[in-house]
């Protein structure tokens, strides 16, 4: 089974694929930092992903300009932001509004609810998105702030004026 | 008097860490395989997260339940046994089987330790419910959700055990331990390999107009609109078109969960000794914030005050809830 992220939904505006190439690549080393260290610190999360640790997951935050493509393999970690249109095909796709993913991440929000809700989508190997859902559930503590504390306080700043911007649900 | 205590269920060692932090007076959990009845991919205890969450538990005051409620192929017991070996070794407090060869292997082997019998026996008679004390010592029957509460009344006069009734989750009404619906379509077992709709076989599909199906095997069983809310890939809660319901109708069941937290005083009243939390498969945010709310709710009812539970309803199947056969068997 194979998704991608395709963009049905998304109407291309003017502009769209510079924007998206610029700000893929400004996060790009922030990325890489990122999914470096969480795995680090929680090295068991790989067991539960099984023989999902070579699967390509796309990761799709829909109010952004890029998508996130994750191969949570021990030996060679890929977390990047890409282009939509030059994302690869996946193995499974996620796609929500940014906050909720990161909520989902932190387990702040319950995923099966989300779903129910309509606000979380997934498509392709579901077994894959199981899997990665309960690794990331077994992790003990906020991998958000984990990640803003990488950066000190601006990163916390950041953190914390990202989470005021978004409405409670 | 009831003690009322309050079961919950935990996926992983994080779950039952939030659970146990969240006032559950026990924890159910199972290990990695098809001896229990949540083996979801990615879900459930090693050996070692058992011991750990074991030793989390007790020195927080709360008990861990290990769910052995699957039934072994014939010949094939050999799983089963090692499980409850390895759960008694790290001191469990207490098996919870379905099958009749599991829990007389128990009974014989562990004698000190308690036996739960799962829903998934499917026992709602007082002579069934007795078979199981007079033959294995069962000290607690998960009753079948398909009873209203002055029958629980009833039955509790009539066994020598005590009564666990499912009080928030899934809302399974099916004869349980007997269903066959994704062995069907699956070759999968829900009663010996453990999995309902198992991931591997479910696809979603996103149509152009926003609704979405969810297929399982290939067999389409549900399509969604695109403002509708959603419920679980499960046979039992497919939507079929059907020669007299051409526009397609929920055959079996529907998607909707249990939540009986307004009939908490009621089912203390008739004798149910404790009250059980559905959903190994939810995250600890589900966990969290369902244990703590009836956890509250228990309080205030043994303190005498009305109980204001929260309301659970965005973590519902389907956002839609029901108190089911609890209420009236009517209840459809």
């Amino acid at each position: 089974m194979t998704a991608n992220t395709d963009p049905v939904h998304r109407p291309r505006l003017p502009g769209q694929r510079p924007v998206a190439r610029l700000s893929a690549a400004i996060v790009q080393p922030v990325l890489s930092r990122v999914v470096r260290r969480v795995a680090k610190s929680h090295p068991s999360l790989f067991a539960r992903l099984g023989p999902h640790q070579k699967t390509d997951y796309i990761i799709d935050p829909v109010e952004l300009p890029f998508a996130l493509h994750l191969r949570p393999d021990p030996q060679a970690l890929i977390f990047r932001a890409v282009p939509r249109d030059l994302a690869p095909v996946a193995g499974a796709a996620i796609r929500g509004r940014f906050m909720l993913l990161l909520e989902l991440v932190d387990s702040e929000e319950d995923g099966d609810a989300a779903f129910f809700s309509r606000d979380l989508e997934v498509t392709g190997d579901t077994e894959a998105v199981v899997r990665l859902r309960n690794a990331l559930d077994d992790v003990d503590g906020s991998i958000a702030e984990e990640t803003a504390n990488m950066f000190g306080a601006p990163g916390r700043a950041i953190l914390a004026r990202l989470r005021r911007s978004y409405p409670a649900t | 008097m009831s003690l009322a205590e309050l079961i919950c269920p935990a996926g992983t060692p994080a779950a039952l860490r939030t659970a146990v932090d969240a006032g559950a007076d026990a924890v159910y959990c199972g290990f990695q395989d098809a001896t229990n009845a949540r083996n979801f991919p990615g879900l459930n205890f090693t050996p070692a997260e058992l011991a750990e969450s074991v030793a989390y538990a007790h020195a927080k005051g709360a008990k861990v339940l290990l769910a052995l409620n699957t039934y072994p192929p014939a010949g094939k017991v050999d799983l089963w046994r090692q499980a409850a070996d390895t759960g008694a070794r790290f001191g469990v407090d207490a098996f919870i089987v379905a099958d009749m060869g599991v829990a007389d292997y128990i009974a014989r082997t562990h004698p000190g330790i308690r036996l739960h019998l799962s829903v998934q026996a499917a026992a709602s008679s007082p002579e069934a419910i007795r078979y199981y004390c007079e033959n294995f010592g069962v000290k607690r029957v998960v009753l079948p959700r398909i009873l209203t509460i002055p029958e629980i009344r009833e039955i509790r006069k009539e066994i020598p055990c005590e009564i666990e009734t499912f009080i928030f989750g899934n809302h399974g009404l099916m004869v349980e331990g007997r269903c066959s619906l994704t062995n069907y379509l699956t070759g999968q077992s829900t009663n010996m390999d453990g999995v309902c709709s198992p991931a591997s076989d479910v696809e979603y599909v996103r149509h152009d107009d926003g609704s979405m199906s969810s297929q399982l095997a290939g067999f389409t069983i549900d399509c969604f609109g695109p403002d509708e809310k959603a419920g679980y890939p499960t046979i039992c809660k497919g939507r079929y078109a059907a020669p007299h319901r051409p526009e397609g109708y929920y055959a079996f069941e529907e998607p909707i969960s249990l939540n009986l937290s307004r009939l908490l005083p009621e089912l203390i009243e008739a004798g149910v000794h404790a009250f059980k939390i559905e959903g190994r498969q939810r995250s600890k945010s589900y966990v969290r914030n369902v244990v703590k709310a009836f956890r509250a709710a228990v309080d205030d009812i043994r303190a005498g005050r009305e109980a204001n539970i929260a309301d659970l309803v965005a973590l519902t199947e389907g956002q839609k809830q029901t108190q089911g056969a609890f209420e009236t068997k009517k209840w459809r």
